[in-house]
Parts: structure tokens; sequence; C-alpha cells
């Protein structure tokens, strides 16, 4: 029989389940857990200097390891600093369990200090969620909480622990199983064969990755896929690095900032393999004219993304690598010279222009610049806007979970906080952070967490003292009435990392910034790299929002 | 080229009709317990879904419940069930058609 308090059981779950790191911010209503996590030899805690930044965090580690990261805040302003952060993980399906205490059971509902209805404000925002009122409950709600976490299509549970939950004494003979996450869906064969037959019956085919690729660990597959079946490969945002960008069946990104010969290439199919992607209005610009002549094998784990934005002639319901290692045997190798002949002379007609490549102080130089002072065991993330997609399209990806970055929410301030968990989760690789200003000053705080942890974050910030995308939209769609996305003062950001304790170096008064960047990049520890970027620098091509892909500008 | 884009606007697409006239009963298992309710109902309410009726009773022992939903028939109707399916306390969902008896007698407290 073993006797112990509702807190002091979390950690220990958490500790079954394999849990080192936790990032967090403590609080009135989480100090029981904050008092058990004391005695935990097992357990890191990372303290952030904002909730939000915790929550990113734990996405970040989560989104290198591919399991379920933890982060803990306290009741009232505590979780509603975390909202962000969960809603972002629900959009990218990312595991991620959201530990907070709330206020004792008996004053729930009294608007007592710091009470807000955590249940009731994360009900939309996560896979699942628990509002615990009773210390035994814990012994099945936290395995439960890490299966649903990690079944199925990932996602974000919140455990909502009130005090008084977290200082009761329970009882209990043995601990809960480490739980694994549930068996994939059944899918039927029948539906495989067909689909192996429209591959084969297709003359102008593309397969269009997504995540699920990702997450499923099945972009050796996809690619294997690809090769023996021909198919020019798109992928989305959140699929790059499924295939390498360099690979010869490769079209890079599709949407709305992807290169002309990619939507071209799309525009022609006559059959759409969509594994572990949704239809996203910002991949697929407007449903009617996107792959207008193509039937659609839509592979997804997630029964409700089937038919939900373009009808599939075959809808799969499985685990994209399960389904993938079934359809692989069945496929038969074909060249299609064609086709592929088309796509090449489409590719050479409408390039990717990468105008400035070769200068490091203009946007795609620089991301060159850095590529080349890195190998593929990097991992990069990005924050939002601008200088998020001409990472997108130009830094050569070339392996799963080496990209991080906000796709469904576009959260800005996600890329540095996810990089310092990214960092915490792969201690021996090099992080690097793609930022703009706009972005970085939304999670900047999180500096002093990363001097603290003395993490190897790089933040490559691409400062034109702008809201970037807001300014080329305005700038193109609204008369160029610039409004509210120029900061008329500049930010010394040099002074700023240097007062939270990290090194910052800055390319615009280097002669040599290809040097400069270097040896910042190679010494290992946190460091904040500043380049000025011209605000007039846009990103092209462009599809207006809810024009079709056909409809680029640039 | 920023010259040559100054025509150029978004397109923000309208807002779709989506309610009929057909009433459509869902017939849903769930486990019984506080929140379920506000799991479900907000899933509909924020897809501007009305719900005509509800009714909810505990079944058996009380570790699941029964709920009816009375709907208008809608365009988005099979997509909703689906995202209805994938929340975790819902066991099974049930479609029957407008007529079934279950809220056949209640119009008499609400004349």
């Amino acid at each position: 029989m073993m006797q112990m308090t509702g807190a002091d059981l979390i950690v220990k779950l958490l500790e079954r389940q394999g849990i080192t790191t936790i990032a967090g911010v403590p609080g009135g209503a989480a100090l029981p857990m904050y008092d058990a996590l004391s005695k935990s030899e097992q357990i890191h805690h990372v303290l952030c200097r904002h909730e939000q930044g915790a929550g990113f965090i734990a996405q970040g580690m989560a989104r290198v390891s591919g399991r379920p990261e933890v982060c803990l805040a306290s009741s009232g302003p505590g979780a509603t600093n975390l909202v962000t952060a969960i809603a972002d993980a629900k959009l990218d399906s990312i595991p991620m369990i959201a530990l907070t205490g709330q206020v004792p059971l008996s004053m729930i509902g009294t608007d007592a200090f710091q009470e807000v209805d955590t249940y009731g404000l994360t009900i939309p925002i996560t896979k699942h969620n628990f509002l615990v009122r009773s210390a035994k409950d814990l012994l099945s709600v936290v395995p439960s909480a890490f299966r649903i976490a990690m079944s199925d299509r990932p996602g974000p549970v919140l455990i909502d622990v009130p005090k008084d939950v977290q200082n009761q004494m329970v009882s209990f003979e043995e601990y809960p199983d480490v739980v694994v996450p549930d068996a994939a869906p059944v899918f039927d064969i029948a539906a495989i064969e067909e689909a192996a037959k429209m591959i084969e019956a297709a003359e102008r085919p593309v397969l269009y990755l997504g995540g699920g690729v990702i997450h499923s660990g099945a972009a050796h597959m996809a690619v294997t896929l690809a090769e023996q079946a021909s198919l020019p490969t798109t992928m989305t945002l959140m699929a790059l690095g499924a295939m390498p960008m360099d690979h010869p069946l490769s079209l890079g990104m599709l949407g709305m900032h992807g290169a002309r010969y990619t939507n071209y290439v799309l525009e022609e199919a006559d059959l759409l393999i969509c594994v572990g992607a949704r239809f996203d209005d910002r991949a697929i610009g407007k449903t009617a004219e996107f792959c207008p002549n193509a039937k659609i094998i839509h592979i997804d784990i997630d029964r409700s993304e089937l038919h939900k934005v373009k009808n599939a002639n075959v809808a799969i319901a499985g685990d994209v690598g399960q389904v993938l290692s079934e359809l692989l045997p069945r496929i038969k190798p074909q060249l299609r010279k064609r086709w592929l002949s088309h796509v090449e002379s489409l590719k050479s007609r409408f390039p990717l222009a990468m105008p400035g490549v070769d200068d490091p102080r203009s946007p795609y130089g620089l991301i060159h610049a850095v590529a080349n002072c890195l190998d593929d065991s990097a991992i990069i993330t990005s924050d939002v806007g601008q200088h998020q997609m001409w990472v997108a399209q130009a830094y050569p990806f070339r392996r799963s979970r080496q990209w991080l970055n906000s796709g469904g929410l576009g959260t800005m301030g996600f890329g540095f906080p996810a990089a310092i968990g990214a960092a915490l989760a792969a201690p021996d690789r090099t992080v690097v952070c793609f930022s703009g200003d706009g972005s970085l000053k939304m999670n900047i705080q999180e500096m002093a967490t990363a001097a603290q942890e003395d993490v190897n974050v790089k933040i490559v910030l691409f400062n034109n003292q702008s809201l970037g995308l807001v300014h080329q939209q305005q700038s193109m769609f609204y008369g160029k009435r610039i409004m509210a996305s120029r900061y008329e003062r500049p930010t010394d950001f040099l002074k700023i990392a240097e007062g939270f304790g990290m090194r910052a170096v800055d390319l615009d008064p280097a002669a040599n910034p290809r040097a400069v960047l270097a040896e910042a990049l190679q010494t290992r520890g946190p460091c904040l790299i500043h380049a000025t970027i011209d605000p007039n620098e846009f990103v092209y091509p462009m599809v207006p929002p809810g024009a079709a892909n056909s409809e680029m500008i640039g | 080229m920023s010259e040559q884009n100054t025509n150029l606007s978004e397109f923000i697409p309208d807002v779709p009709e989506h309610a009929g006239f057909h009433k459509v009963v869902l017939e849903l298992g769930v486990a019984n317990h506080p929140g379920v309710m506000s799991h479900i109902c907000g899933l509909f309410a924020r897809r501007a879904f009305n719900v005509e009726g509800i009714l909810c009773m505990p079944v058996g022992g009380g570790d699941t419940s029964r709920i009816w939903l009375l709907i208008f028939e809608d365009e988005r109707l099979e997509k909703m069930i689906k995202q209805v399916e994938k929340l975790e306390d819902v066991l099974y969902v049930t479609k029957h058609d407008g007529e079934h008896p279950v809220f056949g007698r209640l119009d008499e407290f609400f004349q």
C-alpha cells in the first residue's frame, strides 16, 4: 500500500512516463506541485519568464522528440497565458500535456483570487481536458492524458488540478501501467488496392505530403513511394524535410508562397495523392480551383479530415506509415518520362526566384549563408511572417523534425521558446531560430531562460523595423496605406540580449558578415545574430488570400 | 513589381447558407461526468450550428449517459457527426430521422 499527496502522485506518474524536463512558472495554486517537484531527482524544471514561453518550450521538446512533453502553470493568469501555446499545439497536432493549478474545489465558481474557468476556456483548443476532482482520479487521469496526447492524431491535453486535490492524501496498491499509444485504426485493404490501381493508371500524378508524414515517422516510406512510382512530390509547410529539398522529385512547398512551377504542376495533375495533409487554405488557395482535373487519394489518421475540404475518390483512415507499408508492395515501378520531363520544363521556366541569394545582407542570401555554416543535424525553427516564408522556400531541409514552425495557428513568438525546447531535447545539436523583429518581441523575455539554461540556440534576427507580412499585404492589397505595420522607433536588440545575459553580434557593421556569422553559429551557447533587412523586400510569389493558386503575383 | 499590384485585392468568400428544413435526431452515448455537455454543445455552437432540442439522462449504473439532440438537417451534418465522434467522452453516435418519438411527447411542456 502506497500513500502520498496528489501532487507527489502527479510527479511520480510523470517520471514513470519518462518525463525528464518540465517548463513552467510557479504560482499560488501550483505550489504543492512545485513542492513535489523539489523532491524529484529525475525531472529538471526550466523556469520560464512567461507561461506562453513555457508552453512553446514544451512544444519545442515535443516537436523534436515526437512524444508528449509537459508544461506547468498556476491558476488564473498562469493558465490564460498558456492558452496560445495550447491552441498552437492543437492546430499543428503536437502531443503536449499542460498541467495547471486551480483554486480549491470549494472555491470554484466564487470568483476566488486567480480563479478562471480553465477547463471551459480550453475545451475548443485541446484534444481533451480534465478537471480533477479527487486525488485518486489522478491514477487514471494522468496516464489517460498521455495516451490521448500521443494516440491517433496527436494533440494537447490539459489537466487542471485544484490546490486541495494536490494536497489530498491518496492510498493505492500499485502504480498504473506506463501508457503507450493506442493501436492505429484498422483500414480497408481493398481501398489500398484501389489506390495502387489509380496510381498505376495516372498519367500526371502528384504526391502531396503533410505534417502527418512527420508525426508518423513515415518520411522514408513516402520518399520510396515517390521514387518507385515516379511521383513529383510537394510538401506543406509542416512537412518540409520529409523529402530532401534537393531530391530530383521534390517540388518544394506548395501554396500561397510556393514556387510558380509547383502550383502549375498541381494545376495539371490528374491524380493527387494526399498523405497526412488537410487541404489547408494557405496550401490550396481557392478550393474549387485546386487541382481542378485531379482525382484524389486521401490518407489520414483522422477520419474527420477525409472529405472535409475536398471530396476524395479513395479515402483511407489509417496511420500514414502503416498505410504506406501496405501500399508500397502494390506499386508497380514506373518511369513516367513524359510527365517528369514536362515537370522539369515547368521547373526551368518558372523556378523559385531568389534575388540576392549571393548577398548575405539580403533575406535569401542570409538564409543560404546560415545553411552553409550548418549540416543536416542542425534544427531550424522560425517565427511567423516574411522570414518564415523565405526560410520555408529557401532553406535546404533534408530530414524530418529538422524544421519546427507554427503552421496552423501562425503564432508570432513561437520560434525562440520552441528553439529553447528543441535545444533542451537535443543538447548536442545546434538550434537556429530565424525570427523577425515583430515576432521576437513577443517572447523576448525568454532570452533570460536561454541564458540561464545555456542552451545552444542562435537567433538570426531579420530586422526590418516592421510587421513585414502586414506591411507587404497593405502595400499589395490596401493601396499602400501603411497602417500600424511600421515601428516608428528602433529597438536596440543587441543591448536587450546583453541585458538578459545573452551574447549578441551584429552583421550590419561587419566587413565580412559571413565570417561573423560562421563564428557566432559555431560558438556554443545562446547568441543573437542581428541583421537589418530592407522593409521593402517582399515575399514572392504570393497568392492573394482567397484566390486560386494559379493567380500568383511575382 | 509593386506598381502593377495596386489593383489587386484579397478575396473574402461569402458566408454560405447552411441550414435546411428537415429535422434530424442524433442519439449519443457519452461518459457521464461534468463537462461532457459543454464539450458537445461547444462543438455545435462554434460552427453556428443551432441545436433545437436537448435531452440527457444517465443510463444503467450511471457511468454513462444518453443525449438526444434535435437539429435541422444541414449540408455539414456528416462532417459534424465525425467531429462529435472524435470527442474522447463520446462512445457512439446514431442518426435517426426527425420523426423519432423521443421529442414527440415533450411538446405539451412547451405550450
